[in-house]
């Protein structure tokens, strides 16, 4: 029973170690959706034209790796998935609709008979660019910040007229309490101008510069850099000074002020990745501004976003922190342990997910194969599938 | 309570909306994914540019479609979460193991090798950009067979367990749920059914380039690849629709029932090959349920049970717990007042195990955990308030059903004559009314697809979870405005991206078919 016990354990953990790098990965991935936002204000047809199809290689990526971080939840942690995405449902079905448009967006955009015109297109990506990274970010934000729910399991067979028969159940505003709480819209913002940043350096490294296309895009990552730096220190700040909610050893919770800085000083690991993240992306953002030729700054700022990212979900999760607090009840909080699939389920997946190395070869293989020369307007107008 | 049937109603109303826009999308992808392919393959092999031009003229449409089955597909991953979250949890364990499975094994494949697909024509060599079409071919084929064993398992939950510490059913045999008979004979019937989709909508296209004397010749090979697809799809359907019927039959009774309009069955039971549903059954058991009909002596007999003498149950029957023996006996089974009782009680026995955890009462759970596992096999049950609410909408699925057979009886049809006018009367594409039926048929595919759809998701009605959970108890705590409202912007969006869709497709088909097709190699 004990041994069983401790492989659900390291179960879990191996669970929330793949959400963190799914996670992660998306963050990184959020590129596209903030080289989206850059048409904003980025004037010449061809320059546009230029952005959409150097993003337009890579957006399935964003999107399936959002729907395998919601695949993977369901999968693993259940409860949770039931819990926030059908409690906080405005919050999700706003992000989710803007995924949707960004779906068709580009394969539609330049297309003839596109009835709304490719203006409409074009601004649907600069939605998905604002609302998918602002909103993903507040959604993350809930996990240290918490939210207005409760569970019970026994109302799945509740009688009696007064009560609802949903197991957990929300205050009223159905996710839009999150996007109103400022720290959680920090966060958001945070994932934006980073986003915004590693869009740029996107750009840098798979389009053409004969045109000095790459200028522009150097002073937008300097300042979007800038502010994400600023964005940065004031959430991890905020972060550090949180309170959370600890599951005791008798599976109850309580609050805990400053968990997230306990979780840091207990998990002491979490620091040099967390500093050596962070150098990264500052070094890739940084030595991308100031250099005129070096194309090679979102793969330093990308491999930084990873390591900063899973450094987060590691405190919102590990050392026994619920990663869903519940503000409403504590005790309805949400844990790894609390909130997984069977140990037996877990099992399945785990052996499913030895796939994980052969599809990180593949796309690896493949994106290096697609984008071993920039993207140039001569190869657009080669190719009759371009956007 | 008016607030809750509401939200039941407009989430259950979302779920279809939702589902049947992506299912417009999907056996077009599934289909013309393995065309395209197969069209590739004729170019790597023969070294023909003009079946390069060909490829890339049908995977130009292949392109605008799949963006539209990607988008309307995210949805309905996520929405088990927002408007099903008593259901998420309830099988949680055991639903969401495919859905992570399909996002690792399926859709990183389709979104890795899709943008070599379209965009790799130069980057890459002749053979790796063949392996990166088959790839997404697979993709695709692969996506569909973990959702639908996922969809399998919800209409024959099998390979798991109720474990009420957790109040929620767990997964016990993988394989079981991986290798479901549902699942597999959903999945090759579905499959099979966008080969045959894609093909009439190949074939029905390319009518309509020889009506208007253009691209002749490509025309004709697309007539071929297509036709033979589409028919080799549709004589599998056929076939895997035979096996999901006997497995309707074994598993979902009453589905079977509501799809022939069978109130009370007989041995030796007739298969209804025309006929009008008469809703006046529904307060009236006198009343004749079918009018007017046209039916096979002992045709749903064999169809459910593989010969004809056999009894097949029908609506009443099912309520009422009787079966008859080929000697004409009845014997009594367990009716669907008793179910619900039984269910009732493992439903009650949940919430006695609870306070008993609650006040560390030991015996009492062993005692309430015996009851919930003597009765479980009914636990959905308990949900009822009568028996008539585990009556599917019969009217619906009946005339769902029967039109699908008749398409798919025109269909086959079609594709006969086709191949034998491509390869023996070329000539007969010179008559107008031909191409015009082939232009017609891609209409009658996409109702024949939706209806098939419909069959099967509205006969298995009232559960969301085959006799464990109803529809309206897997629900989240929203309100119904607020689905209402969700419902009304996913109608309204997804119409638009039809219509810009379809648009963008005629566009393309007129614009692309005036140039030289098989010399268009940019």
């Amino acid at each position: 029973m004990t041994e069983s016990i401790m492989e659900l354990h390291l179960l879990q953990q191996y669970w929330w170690l793949l959400i963190s790098i799914l996670g992660a990965a998306l963050v990184f991935l959020l590129f596209v959706q903030g080289g989206q936002s850059l048409l904003f204000g980025t004037s010449g047809a061809e320059s546009r034209r230029l952005m959409v199809n150097s993003l337009g290689r890579k957006w399935e990526f964003t999107y399936t790796t959002l729907v395998v971080f919601g695949g993977a939840f369901f999968a693993a942690f259940p409860l949770f998935y039931s819990t926030s995405f059908g409690g906080a449902y405005w919050l999700w079905m706003l992000i989710l609709l803007s995924f949707v448009v960004q779906a068709v967006s580009y394969e539609f955009r330049s297309k003839p008979g596109n009835i709304y015109t490719y203006r409409t297109y074009d601004a649907l990506l600069m939605l998905n660019g604002l609302v998918g990274c602002v909103l993903l970010g507040v959604a993350v934000g809930t996990m240290f910040f918490g939210s207005d729910f409760t569970v019970n399991k026994t109302d799945l067979v509740a009688t009696g007229a007064t009560t609802v028969p949903v197991i957990s159940q929300w205050g009223a505003g159905h996710g839009l309490e999150a996007i109103a709480d400022w720290r959680c819209l920090l966060l958001g913002l945070t994932v934006f101008f980073l986003a915004r940043a590693q869009g740029a350096l996107y750009f840098i490294n798979n389009i053409d510069d004969a045109r000095g296309f790459g200028i522009s895009n150097r002073i937008r990552v300097l300042l979007n850099g800038c502010i994400f730096a600023v964005l940065f220190i004031g959430f991890v700040a905020v972060l550090l000074t949180s309170s959370g909610a600890r599951q005791t050893a008798d599976g109850s919770f309580i609050r805990e002020s400053n968990i997230y800085l306990h979780n840091l000083i207990e998990m002491w690991w979490c620091i040099p990745v967390l500093a050596v993240g962070a150098l990264a992306v500052l070094y890739g953002i940084f030595k991308s501004a100031f250099s005129t030729r070096w194309r090679y700054g979102i793969w330093f700022s990308g491999v930084g976003t990873v390591m900063v990212v899973m450094v987060l979900f590691w405190l919102a999760g590990y050392n026994a922190t619920a990663f869903y607090p519940s503000n409403a009840e504590i005790s309805s909080s949400l844990s790894i342990t609390n909130s997984s699939s069977t140990e037996f389920t877990l099992t399945v997946m785990s052996y499913a997910s030895l796939v994980i190395p052969v599809v990180l070869f593949y796309i690896i293989y493949v994106w290096r194969k697609m984008n071993k020369e920039p993207l140039t307007p001569a190869e657009l107008d080669a190719d009759s599938h371009s956007y | 309570m008016n607030e809750l049937i509401g939200t039941i109603d407009w989430s259950r109303a979302q779920f279809a909306l939702t589902a049947m826009y992506h299912w417009l999308f999907v056996p077009l992808t599934i289909g013309l994914a393995l065309i395209v392919a197969i069209m590739e393959t004729i170019y790597v092999r023969t070294g023909q540019k003009a079946w390069k031009g060909i490829t890339k003229f049908w995977m130009t449409l292949f392109g605008i479609n799949f963006a539209c089955g990607i988008a309307t597909g995210l949805i309905l991953e996520f929405q088990f979460g927002t408007n099903w979250s008593n259901y998420s949890w309830f099988v949680g364990d055991i639903f969401g193991a495919p859905l992570a499975i399909e996002g690792l094994f399926a859709f990183f494949l389709e979104a890795t090798f899709v943008a070599v697909m379209f965009f790799g024509w130069n980057k890459v060599g002749k053979r790796f950009h063949l392996t990166a079409t088959w790839l997404t071919a697979i993709g695709v084929t692969l996506s569909a067979f973990w959702i639908l064993v996922a969809n399998a398992w919800m209409q024959n939950p099998v390979g798991m367990e109720f474990d009420p510490t957790q109040m929620r059913n767990v997964m016990t045999d993988f394989w079981a749920v991986a290798f479901n008979s549902v699942a597999i004979n959903k999945f090759f019937h579905a499959v099979f059914s966008g080969w045959t989709l894609a093909g009439v909508f190949v074939c029905g296209i390319s009518c309509w380039m020889l009506w208007r004397r253009r691209n002749i010749e490509a025309a004709r090979r697309s007539i071929k690849t297509g036709a033979w697809v589409g028919l080799a799809g549709l004589l599998l359907t056929m076939y895997t629709g035979h096996g999901s019927a006997v497995e309707v039959a074994r598993v979902q009774p009453m589905k079977l029932a509501a799809m022939e309009g069978l109130y009370d069955g007989h041995v030796n039971e007739e298969l209804i090959l025309f006929g009008i549903y008469n809703s006046e059954i529904e307060t009236n058991p006198q009343a004749e349920p079918i009018k007017a009909k046209i039916a096979f002596p002992g045709g749903l007999s064999f169809l459910a049970n593989g010969k004809t003498g056999t009894f097949v149950p029908g609506i009443n029957d099912l309520i009422e717990g009787r079966e008859i023996t080929p000697a004409g006996d009845t014997i009594n089974t367990i009716s669907y007042r008793e179910r619900m009782s039984r269910g009732a009680a493992a439903q009650q026995a949940l919430r006695d195990y609870d306070q008993c955890v609650a006040c560390g009462d030991t015996a009492g759970m062993e005692i309430a955990r015996k009851e919930i596992a003597a009765n479980y096999q009914y636990f959905g049950y308990g949900f009822l308030n009568t028996p008539e609410e585990a009556i599917p909408p019969v009217g619906l699925t009946f005339y769902s059903f029967h039109i699908m057979v008749a398409l798919g009886m025109f269909l086959l049809l079609f594709f006969l004559v086709a191949l034998y006018a491509v390869y023996r009367r070329p000539a007969f594409f010179d008559k107008k009314i031909v191409l015009f039926i082939g232009l017609l048929s891609i209409p009658a595919v996409w109702i024949c697809s939706q209806a098939g759809w419909i069959v099967a998701e509205v006969g298995r009605q009232p559960w969301i979870v085959q006799d464990k959970m109803t529809t309206g108890s897997g629900i989240s705590d929203i309100g119904s405005g607020a689905v209402q409202t969700t419902f009304w912007i996913f109608a309204i969006l997804f119409t638009l991206l039809l219509v810009a869709e379809i648009s963008i497709m005629l566009r393309q088909i007129s614009r692309r078919s005036k140039k030289d097709i098989q010399n268009d190699n940019d």
